[in-house]
């Protein structure tokens, strides 16, 4: 076995060394009638030119993303990732590292996550990150559980332009809590009353933008609706590139921002592993979830990092932590730092300008198909398009030729016959030209037939 | 000199040139000093070449970005250098043993990495048609079934996103099984040595938590216990083998105590590479148990994450399990995203996360799989508890172990053997650092006195093991013979000496900051 070092000789000796027979004297503690006398039922042991050509095989069951004309987003996002950052990734000293507890052996990694916190912090228009988060929902559900720390609250308002997967979890992560959580019906158009379902028992509003349907909100009647009703706003976005191009929601006034990052650094992967981004308000930075790194001085004075505010966690605090979080997602905080690096001021912001541009093309471009109807009049990246018949049906036929033509509506909300003709599309700089008429001409096919 | 031919005697002459000049540009040979990246930037520089977008009519509902963010410019070579240079200010199991307990810090097959990065996984979007994405469902499956088949246990939520996740993903299922019977319970029962998410994670469930002492054989006791247990009590929450590096050898009478108490058994999996392919937890009367993809399968822990931590359910609990989950029929799978109104026989909880769970660890779990195969992963297992007892039985004249007996797959010491040393456990595990290795766990778990939880795993060699013993019997001789001077204040030889984590805390420093300029301050 290529993983294992020890021989058959250094098994013997090692075993006399400890003064047994054999390597079943150590399991001594094991019920005897629990022990297993052979091997499970499962195949033996292979070679990796074996492995490869199995998983090889399994891979190829998949149509990737790179091999059709592409539009999949509503939550995780197709980019150009620059060769530097996978290669940097996989530099051992980041990629087999344990969380940072020895600071004086792990100061790599420290910085990257300084480094890091800054960028989001900048990214969101906030004061303070964390070190990440799993993704996007989990960040969106401990969001709302900080901000009822905070209030003292315990009702929650959630917009129907919320991602349906965060609106989930966040009511699962909520269901044997005390309080109230209200969902707004979903609204293509992105018009809602949220303002007016705030009350003196609302500990938060949690409200995404771009919205679900691609729709660009203006947070700030709400941040001031909010605060002047004592409860935080929460804005949320699934996809971070948006940032780049649009009012950080920290400068619109929302209380703590939380999103996807899976967009810089980190590929589709079916959808994990991504990264939960988490920014706050200093004044609130005691109650935040997760690890956080921060600066200091060595015993000789040196500027050094650690992992600080650990009184907030688990491993500290147990029953009465902020969150149960321990392994977050740092490697994927890493990809992103480092693809942020790369891009730096000029590039993000350009980067952010060629995918709305692309989406501005492919909108131009699928509103004369006859039977399809664009329907934002705001939109980043993503925007959401009526079609003559079933979504599911017509994403599934172009998909039959060849075209991942985006994802219908009742994918993510089944019980909404309302939005059963609605597809979302969504295009980044990664699209061409070409897709774009390729995927024109599918849909036009799709809705005709 | 040792029989490699290194010098074993501090390098005094290094140490004292060392401390006898400063550099002028504060790199020391190879160690560079390297600023935060927001303190190299230029305007006008960038790693990415995009095109001109060119001038356009924007659809952003005049909500666009006004000021500046704040990113530095960098070219990729700065960028590349950037990081490397901090990559090496990292600690890593590739570069030496890590030995910390309960963490599982074994080697990360490099073929799981190439395969992970196969366009057909990585490039695939969780919400493609489901004909388009057979394969990504085959593995999750495969995966579901290897892993039932090691715990002997029929249900699996495959979606948690680590471990902490999965315990949640385990006590909602209990609990939501218990609502359905009407009987909500009130509280989870928790070891004292128990990891911290276990009683968070049952504080986050709506549960009170009540700890169970242990024995003085370091297992959970279980005559307390039974006092214990009663009809408020929804779960007892145990870590096997657990944190004292112990089988619970009444791990049987404890199953039974629970569910006759009708309360389930739930059983933190993250010490399960101590008996992979020897035993399954589903034979003990375990009803959901998560397992640590980063630590029993191999998947790198990243500095942190991500990690994945699927759990496994008995039959009673298997129709609670979080969302989603896939279903085979005749080699066509599909993806079950969302309860079905009607449908009886799922109760799900609902759902944990967006999308389907930690792909990229399940593609490296599976190339594990299916590398070691049963008779690889029992051998796993068997490695991992013989390296830990060798080092036991190398270290015990001078380190006593906490309990008696043979240990699973970490040996858990205390700090009996520093007492009237002026050595603490924390300077002991520090001085490591200068001797070339990661410390152990620390003052984990919590009960015994300055605990040092020692976890080598099967991917050590014996010279590795053999060189971390010398180095411990080493320090505990210069500790014992007062030689203290090099403890206090230790490492001496890392990239920071000791960190200041009280004025980290006071007043915390979360992001960099541009230095106030001459003007700003006047
Ligand atoms: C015993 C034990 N339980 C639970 C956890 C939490 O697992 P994770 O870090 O994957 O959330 C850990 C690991 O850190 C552990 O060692």
């Amino acid at each position: 076995m290529r993983y294992l070092p020890l021989t058959d000789g250094d098994r013997t000796s090692m075993l006399a060394e400890i003064g047994v027979d054999s390597i079943d004297d150590l399991y001594a503690d094991v019920p005897p009638s629990v022990r297993l006398d052979g091997l499970i039922d499962l195949p033996l042991h292979q070679g990796e030119l074996e492995v490869e050509r199995a998983m090889k095989q399994l891979a190829a069951k998949n149509l990737e993303a790179g091999a059709a004309p592409f539009f999949v987003g509503a939550g995780a996002y197709r980019h150009h990732i620059p060769a530097a950052v996978d290669h940097l990734i996989q530099r051992s000293e980041f990629l087999t590292a344990y969380t940072p507890y020895q600071p004086e052996i792990s100061q790599g990694t420290l910085q990257c996550l300084f480094e890091y916190q800054t960028q989001v912090a900048l990214l969101t228009g906030t004061e303070v990150a964390n070190a990440s988060m799993y993704d996007g929902s989990t960040a969106c559900a401990e969001a709302v559980l900080m901000a009822r720390r905070v209030t003292r609250r315990k009702n929650v308002v959630v917009s129907g332009g919320l991602h349906p997967h965060y609106r989930e979890v966040t009511k699962t992560t909520l269901r044997f809590t005390e309080g109230k959580l209200t969902p707004c019906p979903p609204a293509p158009d992105g018009v809602e009353d949220l303002a007016g379902l705030i009350d003196g028992e609302t500990a938060c509003v949690v409200v995404q933008t771009p919205d679900l349907f691609g729709n660009i909100r203006d947070l700030q009647p709400l941040a001031a609706a909010a605060q002047a009703a004592g409860a935080l706003l929460i804005a949320v976005f699934t996809e971070a590139m948006s940032l780049g191009a649009l009012m950080p929601p920290g400068e619109m006034g929302a209380d703590i921002v939380v999103g996807e990052g899976q967009s810089f650094g980190n590929g589709l992967n079916f959808g994990g592993p991504n990264l939960g981004l988490f920014a706050t308000r200093q004044l609130y930075q005691r109650q935040m979830p997760g690890r956080l790194c921060g600066e200091t001085v060595d015993a000789d004075g040196r500027r050094g990092y650690v992992l600080t505010l650990s009184t907030r966690e688990q491993h500290i605090r147990r029953e009465k932590a902020t969150s149960n979080i321990c392994t977050n997602a740092g490697l994927c905080a890493l990809a992103f730092c480092i693809h942020m690096a790369l891009l730096g001021e000029d590039g993000l912001k350009r980067i952010a300008q060629l995918n709305h541009k692309a989406a501005i093309d492919l909108a131009g471009k699928l509103q004369p198909v006859p039977g399809v109807e664009v329907l934002n009049k705001t939109y980043f990246n993503e925007f959401t398009i009526r079609v003559d018949g079933r979504a599911d049906r017509i994403v599934e036929s172009m998909a039959g030729q060849g075209v991942l033509g985006g994802v219908p509506l009742s994918r993510l909300c089944p019980d909404r016959e309302e939005l059963a003709d609605l597809i979302l599309v969504a295009a980044t700089e990664c699209t061409t030209d070409l897709e774009m008429d390729q995927l024109a001409a599918a849909l036009g096919k799709a809705v005709a037939s | 000199m040792n029989r490699q031919g290194r010098p074993t005697a501090p390098g005094l002459q290094a140490q004292g040139a060392n401390e006898s000049f400063n550099t002028h540009t504060g790199h020391r040979g190879l160690e560079h000093e390297e600023p935060v990246i927001f303190e190299q930037g230029a305007e006008g520089r960038c790693g990415v070449d995009l095109p001109d977008p060119g001038a356009f009519e924007d659809c952003l509902g005049g909500l666009n970005r006004h000021n500046e963010i704040g990113l530095p410019g960098l070219s990729e070579p700065q960028v590349i250098r950037h990081f490397v240079r901090l990559s090496r200010k990292n600690y890593a199991i590739d570069l030496g043993i890590y030995p910390l307990g309960s963490c599982t810090m074994k080697h990360n097959p490099r073929l799981n990495e190439v395969i992970a990065r196969l366009p057909g996984f990585a490039n695939v979007h969780p919400l493609q048609p489901v004909s388009t994405v057979q394969g990504a469902l085959e593995v999750i499956d495969m995966v579901a079934h290897w892993l039932r088949a090691l715990t002997g246990m029929p249900g699996i939520a495959m979606s948690p996103k680590a471990g902490a996740h999965g315990e949640l993903c385990g006590l909602m299922a209990i609990r939501a099984a218990l609502e359905d019977r009407g009987d909500a319970r009130q509280k989870v029962l928790v070891p004292e040595s128990a990891h911290g998410t276990n009683p968070a994670t049952a504080a986050l469930c709506g549960y009170r938590v009540e700890a169970i002492p242990a024995n003085v054989r370091g297992r959970v006791d279980l005559g307390i216990l039974r006092e214990r247990l009663d009809e408020t009590v929804a779960a007892v929450m145990v870590t096997n083998p657990n944190t004292c590096g112990l089988f619970e050898d009444e791990v049987i009478e404890i199953a039974e105590a629970t569910h006759a108490a009708g309360a389930f058994f739930y059983c933190d999996g993250a010490n399960f590479n101590a008996i992979v392919g020897r035993v399954r937890p589903g034979d003990l009367g375990v009803d959901a148990m998560h397992i640590n993809l980063h630590k029993t399968f191999s998947t790198p822990h990243g500095g942190g994450g991500p990690g994945a931590g699927p759990v496994v359910f008995a039959k009673e609990l298997a129709p609670y399990a979080a969302l989603p989950h896939v279903n085979a029929v005749d080699g066509d799978y599909t993806l079950i995203e969302h309860q079905a109104p009607a449908a009886e026989e799922s109760k799900s909880f609902g759902r944990l996360t967006a999308f389907h769970g930690q792909m990229g660890m399940f593609v490296r779990t599976l190339t594990y799989m299916l590398s070691h195969g049963a008779d690889g992963l029992c051998k796993v297992a068997e490695d991992a508890v013989l390296g830990a007892n060798y080092l036991l039985a190398r270290l015990k004249d001078v380190m006593p172990p906490s309990f008696d007996g043979p240990c699973m797959h970490e040996a858990l010491f205390d700090d009996r053997f520093l007492i009237g040393t002026d050595v603490t456990t924390l300077d002991f595990s520090k001085a490591l650092i200068d001797e070339g290795f990661h410390p152990m766990t620390m003052y984990f778990p919590l009960v015994v006195h300055g605990a040092l939880l020692i976890e080598p795993t099967e991917t050590e060699s014996r010279d590795s093991l053999d060189e971390f013993v010398v180095a411990l019997r080493g320090l505990v001789a210069d500790a014992q013979s007062g030689n203290t001077a090099r403890f206090a204040g230790a490492p001496y030889l890392s990239p920071r000496r000791r960190l200041d984590e009280t004025a980290a805390a006071r007043a915390p420093v979360l992001r960099w900051s541009p230095p106030a300029t001459p003007e700003a301050a006047e």
